[in-house]
């Protein structure tokens, strides 16, 4: 219809086509009235030209964290699960820190294993198991030099482990080990090198390490009941890993480790953890703030492709203009780089406007004066 | 063998580290060793420590031998009678300080009957565990701890009689408050420490009450008539000092009125009220600006004066003058003569300071405020017996803070007054509260301190039972009238030309960084830049070089220093503390250079 055409350019299509499914089978006038009414409350909720949507975003945003009650854990379930929430959680995620102080992941199951199904099998069977967690005893072999270790064998048990499982986890994690199995216990002979006592006590150390089962970098795991189905919450993160499991549900699994869903599944899922992660901290705090505000800084951080931290090195690194820089932190650095290379700065942004004590271009600075000359 | 330590250095060692320590205190209870000596026996590490350093807190102890204090009924009586002193129990060795350390090695009984062989000391008493201004607060025992650490700080700021000797003393910031009385709810520390002398606050009525809302979060609201009858008035001192100093070559300051050709000389009005020689009379009435001490100095730049031979009319002025926003009547003027014995100068100005709004008061539990409104005396609540409070306090300023002490004093004072005595509100050790309800009662008041009240605007009677009664009110150092500060225009700063700051410099009050974030917000530019315009400047700019030009005042014109005059030069209008920066960079050899464009 011709007056869907002409609305689509002024109109987002979403809304477009939001107003054709509500008015199937309507007179074509009664539909033009329909999108003027449409029109007129989509011009009045947008943003005004020259507002400073940003600073608003970070007042927004500043203002309330004050109020907020600092370090505060939250115990996921019954046993100690630390999860690090509040103003520390806040600064985390917008600083776009690599190295989370408590990184969790929350693994959602398939069908049959959602309703409780093999739970705690599944749940051991993610969480990572190094040969410290079996191992009962130590002990070193001076005239031969080799280490004993004495298994446990009810946490093998437990965790369903094989002493030959042991004994092919140790030989595939380095090849300067030679173990053998011997009335249940792991005689491992080191390879190469001289067989000082030193070294063999050096190697007793580095073994404990030795990655047996389970995934990389799980130190924790919690079957807990969320609503009608069972999930797994982990301390320690490693989606990839989790991924290739066939009893994950992928879709729905997540971590709080932004970078590592970056790297995974994209950008635009890094911007929607970001937004997802600001809410619920302010959400648990019982803060309200518009979701608009935090989309706006997501979608700051993400806009290069990568994840960019509201710090020195991050976002404000990209500012366009020296004086801008200059004033955030280490101005020196700036000046003296900018110099350099003859930078110049025009003059076009806020802080560089208030240095020269020249109107900023934001709000009522904004509009220039048009007269025509006779 | 156990090693021995004094002052935490090795000194020697001993065989039996137990018995040495115990010689150590024997020798120190007669009196062979200075009661200072704190010695420590560690049992863990096997050494002897002996303390003798300053910084150790230390508090006193009756000694215990086989179960029995050695502090007896004689000494008591003796010490009732005044005999004795505190000072001579210590040298009788009946009682000692013992430091943390000596304290790990004591056992140490709460009170008499809990006496048992093992024991060594005993405690004095509940109160020897507080400071002296701890001590002072009254039912310290019935407040949260905090509370009454509040407390007592309150009491070292309160205005009183500090000293007795004030009048010939030259103390900065020193106010005396003009009729302070003996508090009527006291602990035995009041009399302890001649609390009589020195006192510092007033027994006003207060009812717990809101009012019109004038003494919302804090605030107190106070009659004006109490306040015109002398209540809580107090006197403000501040001494001015000048000094004759002798510089190199022989040159000194001259106290007097200075000449008029002398460089920098005030108006004549300005040293009005000096007398012949240079010094204020007592009774003169100062405002700010006033001289008090006229005096000249030697010009700075001596040595090159001295050439050109132009002694003479170039003394510097530099009388002592009475500082922005103070002022007050000449109290007291002293001259004397300084370590070097140049002549010296001092003189006090007082000034009356009577309470007015924005004025802090506390009472003793950590319960401070600030003077909402002062109400006339027909304007206040007055109870069935007509009795008009004196201040008003606030009931929401109790239930989060828990100061039940500040409720008991209410009601204790309510009795002392009434019953014309003292009442003890020694923490731990206080009159029973219940007695003094009965005793309340059988004075014709209800025992729960409530009384029947009218509003004294309308006459209506209030609906709830107002709680009211006696206490001592503290009124605080800290008066609007020392802070008080506001400018239009006013003095700017050499380097920057932005305004002064603080208040004695009659300094601007600065928008700040966040301040500058809400204008931005509003998108109120322009209103922002006006705000900012405080240290603006038109410089001239060459557009050739892009540089700051200079303008030449004599010949109408500007010219580049680099370029020439053959150059274009525009002005442009900006902070001066841009200008600043540009010759900041321009001295770290980077080149800033200004390209103009036509802002239309």
């Amino acid at each position: 219809m011709k007056v869907f055409d002409e609305y689509k350019e002024k109109l987002p299509l979403k809304i477009v086509e939001e107003v054709r499914e509500a008015t199937k089978g309507m007179t074509s006038d009664k539909i033009k009235k329909v999108f003027e009414k449409v029109y007129n409350e989509y011009i009045s909720s947008l943003i005004d030209a020259g507002e400073s949507v940003g600073l608003i975003a970070a007042e927004s945003l500043g203002e309330r964290s004050t109020q907020m009650t600092l370090n505060t854990f939250h115990f996921a379930g019954v046993a100690e699960m630390q999860v690090t929430l509040g103003l520390p959680r806040i600064i985390e995620v917008l600083d776009g820190r690599r190295t989370l102080a408590t990184p969790t992941m929350e693994i959602y199951l398939k069908s049959p294993y959602n309703k409780g199904k093999d739970i705690q099998k599944i749940a051991l069977s993610i969480k990572e198991t190094v040969l410290d967690d079996i191992a009962d005893e130590y002990s070193i072999n001076i005239v031969d030099s080799t280490i004993e270790i004495t298994l446990n064998k009810e946490r093998m048990k437990e965790l369903s482990l094989t002493p030959s499982a042991v004994l092919r986890a140790i030989t595939k994690s380095s090849k300067s080990y030679s173990p053998k199995l011997k009335d249940e216990r792991v005689i491992l002979k080191v390879k190469g090198k001289e067989e000082t006592l030193n070294e063999i006590y050096k190697v007793k150390e580095n073994i404990k390490k030795i990655h047996i089962s389970g995934i990389k970098g799980i130190k924790q795991v919690l079957p807990v009941r969320r609503k009608d189905e069972f999930i797994i919450i982990t301390a320690g993160s490693n989606l990839k890993e989790v991924f290739k499991l066939n009893e994950v549900d992928c879709t729905r699994t997540i971590t709080n480790d932004i970078f590592e869903i970056e790297s995974l599944l994209g950008i635009e899922a890094a911007r929607q953890a970001i937004i997802d992660e600001v809410s619920k901290v302010l959400e648990s705090q019982g803060l309200d703030v518009d979701l608009r505000h935090i989309l706006l800084i997501a979608d700051t951080m993400c806009v290069t492709g990568n994840i960019k931290g509201i710090t020195r090195y991050g976002v404000v690194s990209e500012k366009a203009s020296v004086l801008a820089r200059a004033s955030f932190e280490t101005p020196i650095r700036h000046i003296i780089n900018a110099a350099l290379i003859g930078e110049r700065d025009d003059l076009n942004s806020v802080i560089e406007n208030v240095m020269l004590n020249q109107p900023i271009p934001v709000g009522t600075g904004l509009p220039g004066l048009v007269t025509t000359f006779k | 063998m156990t090693e021995v330590y004094l002052n935490d250095k090795i000194i020697g060692e001993t065989e039996d580290g137990k018995l040495f320590a115990q010689q150590i205190i024997d020798e120190r209870r007669k009196g062979n060793l200075s009661s200072e000596v704190n010695v420590f026996y560690d049992e863990s590490s096997d050494s002897v420590l002996i303390n003798t350093t300053k910084g150790r807190a230390r508090r006193p102890l009756i000694i215990v031998k086989d179960g029995e204090p050695l502090l007896k009924e004689e000494h008591i009586q003796k010490l009732e009678r005044g005999e004795i002193g505190f000072g001579d129990l210590v040298k009788q060795g009946i009682i000692e300080y013992l430091d943390a350390a000596e304290e790990e090695n004591a056992l140490i009984a709460f009170y008499p009957e809990q006496l048992t062989p093992e024991h060594t000391h005993l405690e004095i008493g509940p109160l020897a565990m507080f400071g002296l201004c701890t001590s002072l607060v009254p039912y310290a025992n019935f407040s949260q701890g905090s509370r009454v650490n509040i407390g007592s700080k309150g009491l070292k700021q309160g205005v009183g009689a500090y000293c007795s000797n004030w009048g010939i003393r030259m103390d900065m910031d020193i106010s005396l408050l003009h009729t302070p009385q003996i508090p009527i709810v006291k602990s035995i520390m009041h009399d302890i420490s001649d609390y009589k002398s020195h006192p510092s606050g007033q027994n006003v009525v207060v009812a717990v009450m809101s009012y019109e809302g004038y003494n919302m979060d804090d605030a107190i609201i106070l009659n004006q008539s109490s306040v015109d009858r002398g209540l809580a008035r107090s006197t403000y001192y501040r001494p001015y000092i000048a000094e004759e100093l002798r510089y190199a070559g022989g040159l000194v300051d001259e106290i007097g009125i200075p000449d008029k050709d002398v460089k920098g000389y005030k108006s004549e009005k300005d040293y009005r009220h000096l007398e012949e020689d240079g010094v204020i009379y007592i009774g003169a009435k100062v405002k700010e600006g006033d001289v008090v001490i006229g005096k000249t100095s030697p010009p700075r730049f001596l040595s090159s004066i001295d050439e050109y031979a132009l002694t003479s009319a170039t003394r510097r002025e530099s009388s002592t003058t009475i500082k922005h926003g103070e002022g007050g009547v000449v109290d007291f003027v002293l001259l004397s003569k300084n370590e070097e014995g140049n002549k010296l100068v001092q003189v006090k100005v007082r000034d009356q300071r009577i309470p007015e709004i924005g004025d802090k008061f506390t009472s003793r539990h950590g319960q401070k405020g600030i003077v909402g409104l002062l109400l006339k005396e027909s304007d206040m609540p007055f109870t069935a017996s007509g009795i008009i409070p004196d201040l008003i306090f606030s009931p929401h300023s109790i239930p989060s803070r828990m100061t039940i002490g500040h409720l008991i004093e209410l009601v204790s004072g309510k009795v002392g007054a009434l019953a014309g005595r003292y009442v003890n509100a020694t923490t731990f050790s206080a009159e029973n509260e219940a007695d003094l309800r009965k005793e309340l009662l059988s004075l014709g008041f209800r025992d729960t301190g409530v009384e029947t009240m009218y509003n004294g605007i309308t006459g209506e009677q209030f609906k709830a039972r107002i709680f009211i009664g006696n206490m001592y009110y503290l009124r605080l150092k800290y008066m609007v009238a020392n802070k008080i500060q506001s400018r239009a225009t006013g003095p700017i700063q050499l380097l920057t030309r932005q305004p002064t700051e603080g208040r004695a410099k009659e300094g601007g009050l600065r928008l700040g960084e966040m301040e500058k974030d809400t204008f931005v917000a509003h998108g109120a530019s322009l209103t922002l830049k006006e705000r900012f315009d405080s240290d603006r400047t038109i410089v001239p700019v060459c557009e050739k070089c892009g540089m700051i030009a200079v303008y030449n005042e004599w010949k109408k014109e500007s010219y580049c220093p680099l370029c020439g005059e053959n150059t274009l030069i525009n002005n442009i209008e900006i902070s001066y503390a841009f200008k600043l920066i540009l010759d900041e960079l321009k001295s770290l050899g980077i080149y800033p250079k200004l390209i103009l464009e036509n802002k239309y």
